[in-house]
């Protein structure tokens, strides 16, 4: 049976739209050594480390061999990990296998970009296949263009609702030191920004990022000799449904409003950590939410609520600070769009905020934290993480 | 480490240029070949980790491409991106968590579809190095030409590796390349970058491999001939060339040091009955071999002159043909597993090497092997 | 005017290009050449569930089955979902700035069972429904390529 674990330490660059003053390396180094620092720990310490980004937005091949100045895997071993969008949440994961597997006590998980040395749209439409995706498709803003008109026709929801996701993401941010965006925009200033694909406007999307971050994943043997509260990895799981771009589109003909594979990873999750009413259960979310459209269809996906019922409950402000279940209290990835570093940084916040370390944005007492990651074609990670040690390792 | 066995291997074909068929046709192959080695259904496979690098698929999350054809669907799949050998470390992770009872690993590559040197340069800095065009085969000359002059290894003494391991791929039906060569014959092919002659590198090439791992439970119940994962670790040493002497390979020392303790092995020379080991240039067979403690700093040349490598020799490396036979890189280092579970089984055929009971499988990430991963796999739990 | 000198030096690769030469496949290519030559459609068939995939394409990911039947399929199709693309990209397959307002819509071609992503000829969002049916439209010169249709037309 495998070891329980624990997030013991959490490093993180502030987020910014272009770090020219640092290399890649030495943006890693930033979120490492704030890592270590909170982790009582030195490179000594480490006994893996797991990392990862997408090669295409750098251009460097093999970066766990390339980053080991940064990374602190001097004559350690390294592993690299990329799925895209998720690989944040992939590395988060990585790091907990290693440790639950009983082969390694304390591994450093490392997501990093540096999104500003490169065309973002241009590598992220390299992503897709040559002779099927890549002579027509757009990148990701047009991707989920797709999703949210489809979205809103079989919902009825508006791009007003859409609205409310953007305006409530942007005003938490203001909270949020290490977030990139800081802007304070009402319901009008979203509709009235340009369209980049219909129905997605500039106020709806996030941003591209420069930034790195850094998790101590440690076993339940050495947990409690950390300076900070373990906040326990409850259970992670993960679905992939889809190869091509255009198959997860043909969920809205078969599966109608759902994300199916969001879904089938929730319900993975859901069962192992005894989550029947997410709704009542989660006393916070970090979501990957790449755009405004997002935060209706995935909480619907994720269980929170009903088909279609997303809007009137984000109108309601359920998800506000000082709401029910507060999502993205850190201003999520509307705000900041590292894309590798994205979404462990999910679990940073998730982390920071079982161990009330989340300064201006913490949510009081919280117990129970979800965490997510979103990329490729629709591919959904979970990871669960809680304040109370598990009686078991759940796996 | 609780006992996780290999129950399931196969590999493609290893070929120059697979032309009708794209990355994903090569996975589905080794993925099914796989399953029925293993016999084993799609719906048997608890999780899936596949082995992939954007630079050499030329698209970014090139996983993607591929999530249909390694059975991926509805299951957690994820993706490491570097060598079989440590995409396979991280499928046994997933196993010994306790949260699955089986992982499927596959690794592909298509090298006929792109220009290595170009993604091989994109390996090094790109401020400081690779406006010098620096790439895999000139570092490896650097490593090579270090190594050499330090312990007095001879160009002939490599050359002998080429001949033996070309030799040795007569008899596997999967090599890409046997070749009847003659030390002679090596020593006149051109440099390429010396002292690497063309002789002492590897071919390009396509394939793809799968492995399928379980718990001991799950073993027993899908295989009479399960291969045991007894022992596992890998370390990475300095990246940029400077800061280490490249003949120093203290983090393959690290790494099979940390293997022989996991598998309670002591003297590797007599405990191991076989090697297969990344030979991408006839120079890292012996320097590998020093690194694994089969013998002393600097013997590796002799060691390859006595002829206790060669197939029927004490310690056989590279039976197979090794990677100077059929390089399709990331997949190589599972290729190097599939072939040591396949010895230990029995069942490496007209290549087979009596009574290997023990053996051992090296891959590498990143250049000159600055980052190595050490199996060694038993048909004893 | 003279150059700005900065303190902080960024490194552009300049035009890198590294050049691949992928395979389409033995179905891919049936695909693209059924385009070329006869302006028709063609998908592949699951032995299990029945579903035809459009582009066809080797295996069948729920059913992990290998597709070898290949059927025709519709020049015209049902819009599953769309949408009007009006910012500014480097097409990375040009190096060119891509001409934009366009349409772009995901679309399920009549006897098929997934949905293939083109342009459609139309801007205006208000003019272009979810169900709506659309029928290929095909350019004179085809070369094998995905772009042989040159969009789907509103009918």
């Amino acid at each position: 049976m495998g070891k329980r674990v624990a997030v013991t330490g959490v490093g993180m660059t502030r987020q910014r739209s272009a770090r020219p003053d640092v290399t890649g390396q030495e943006l890693i180094n930033e979120a490492v050594r704030m890592a270590l620092a909170d982790a009582g720990m030195t490179r000594k310490d480490i006994d893996a480390v797991v990392i990862g980004n997408m090669d295409h937005f750098e251009g460097v091949n093999y970066v766990d061999t390339w980053s080991v100045d940064g990374s602190g895997a001097l004559m350690k071993p390294i592993m690299k990990l990329t799925t895209g969008g998720t690989t944040g949440s992939t590395i988060a994961m990585a790091a907990y296998y290693h440790v639950a597997s009983g082969l390694f006590d304390r591994v450093l998980a490392i997501g990093w970009e540096k999104n500003s040395e490169s065309d973002t749209t241009g590598a992220i439409i390299t992503a897709f296949d040559p002779f099927w995706d890549r002579p027509i498709f757009a990148g990701a803003v047009a991707g989920l263009a797709l999703e949210a008109t489809a979205y809103m026709h079989a919902t009825g929801a508006t791009e007003e609702d859409a609205a409310y996701v953007a305006v409530r993401e942007r005003k938490h941010a203001l909270n949020n030191p290490y977030a990139h965006l800081h802007l304070n925009m009402t319901i009008e200033d979203v509709m009235n920004s340009p369209y980049l694909s219909w129905p997605v406007k500039m106020g709806d999307m996030c941003p591209r990022t420069d930034g790195a971050c850094a998790l101590v994943f440690a076993s339940e043997d050495v947990a409690d000799d950390f300076p900070i509260k373990p906040a326990w990895v409850l259970g992670v799981a993960d679905r992939h449904l889809w190869a091509y771009t255009s198959d997860p589109y043909l969920d809205f003909k078969t599966g109608e409003a759902w994300f199916p594979a969001m879904q089938k990873s929730a319900r993975d999750v859901y069962d192992r950590v005894g989550i029947t009413d997410p709704l009542e259960q989660f006393d916070v979310a970090e979501l990957y939410l790449p755009y405004s459209f997002a935060g209706l269809r995935y909480m619907e996906s994720l269980g929170f609520c009903g088909k279609g019922e997303a809007p009137a409950l984000t109108r309601a402000g359920t998800f506000d600070m000082g709401g029910k279940c507060p999502v993205n209290p850190s201003g999520g990835v509307m705000s900041s769009n590292a894309i590798g570093a994205t979404a462990i940084i999910r679990v940073a916040e998730a982390a920071w905020q079982i161990q009330g370390r989340a300064e201006d944005r913490q949510v009081p007492d919280v117990k129970l934290a979800l965490a997510t990651g979103f990329g490729g074609c629709f591919w959904s990670d979970i990871l669960v993480l809680g304040k109370e040690k598990p009686e078991k390792a759940r796996g | 480490m609780e006992a996780v066995a290999i129950v399931g291997a196969a590999m493609t074909r290893i070929e120059r240029e697979r032309k009708a068929d794209g990355y994903a046709d090569l996975v589905y192959e080794a993925t099914r070949a796989a399953l029925d080695d293993a016999g084993m259904s799609i719906d048997q496979i608890d999780n899936v980790v596949t082995v992939s690098n954007d630079f050499f698929d030329g698209r970014t999350i090139s996983s993607m491409a591929i999530m249909d054809a390694c059975g991926s669907y509805d299951k957690n799949v994820t993706t490491v991106e570097g060598d079989g050998t440590f995409g396979a470390f991280f499928g046994l992770m997933r196993v010994l968590s306790g949260s699955y009872g089986t992982t499927l690993v596959c690794a592909h590559h298509k090298g006929s579809e792109s220009q290595m040197p170009l993604i091989t340069n994109a390996m090094f800095d790109p401020i400081y190095a690779r406006m010098l065009g620096i790439e895999a085969i000139t570092s490896s000359a650097l490593q090579a030409r270090a190594y050499m002059t330090k312990y007095g290894i001879s160009e002939e003494q490599c050359a002998l590796v080429s001949v033996k391991n070309h030799g040795n791929a007569f008899k596997n039906p999967v090599a890409q390349l046997p070749l009847e060569l003659t030390v002679e014959k090596v020593m006149s092919s051109p440099y390429i970058a010396d002292p690497i002659k063309l002789l002492d590198c590897c071919p390009i090439s396509d394939g793809a491999s799968a492995i399928i791992l379980a718990t001991e439970e799950r073993a027993k119940k899908i295989t009479d001939k399960p291969v045991w994962a007894k022992g596992v670790a890998h370390c990475s040493t300095a990246y940029h060339l400077g800061d280490h002497e490249l003949h120093d390979v203290s983090a393959l020392e690290e790494a099979a040091k940390k293997a022989y303790s996991m598998a309670g092995i002591k003297d590797p020379a007599k405990e191991i009955d076989l090697v297969e080991l990344y030979d991408a240039f006839t120079y890292m067979e012996p320097l590998w071999l020093e690194g694994l403690g089969f013998c002393e700093q600097g013997g590796g040349g002799k060691l390859t002159e006595s002829g206790k490598t060669a197939a029927a020799g004490e310690l056989p490396v590279n039976v197979s043909g090794g990677c100077l036979s059929g390089n399709p890189v990331l997949a190589a280092g599972l290729n190097r597993m599939i072939e040591c579970a396949l010895q230990i089984r029995g069942d490496a055929g007209e290549h087979q090497v009596d009574g290997v009971k023990t053996a051992l499988a090296h891959g590498i990430n990143g250049p000159c092997g600055q980052s190595h991963c050490v199996w060694v796999l038993g048909g004893e739990k | 005017m003279a150059e700005e000198k900065k303190d902080l030096i960024t490194l552009e690769s300049g035009e890198m290009a590294q050049p691949f030469n992928w395979t389409a496949g033995v179905y891919g290519s049936k695909f693209l050449t059924e385009l070329r030559d006869n302006k028709k459609f063609v998908g592949v068939k699951c032995p299990k569930c029945g579903k035809v995939y459009v582009p066809p394409r080797r295996v069948c990911g729920p059913c992990f089955e290998e597709l070898t039947e290949l059927v025709p399929v519709s020049d015209e199709g049902e819009l599953i979902t769309f949408t009007v693309v009006s910012f500014g990209f480097v097409d990375p397959a040009t190096g060119a700035q891509k001409a934009v307002p366009y349409g772009y819509a995901a679309i399920m071609l009549d006897g098929s069972d997934t949905v293939l992503l083109h342009y459609v000829n139309e801007t205006d969002p208000a003019k272009i429904k979810i169900g709506a049916r659309v029928k290929a439209v095909f350019e004179e010169q085809r070369t094998g390529s995905l772009l042989d249709i040159k969009h789907f037309e509103l009918i």
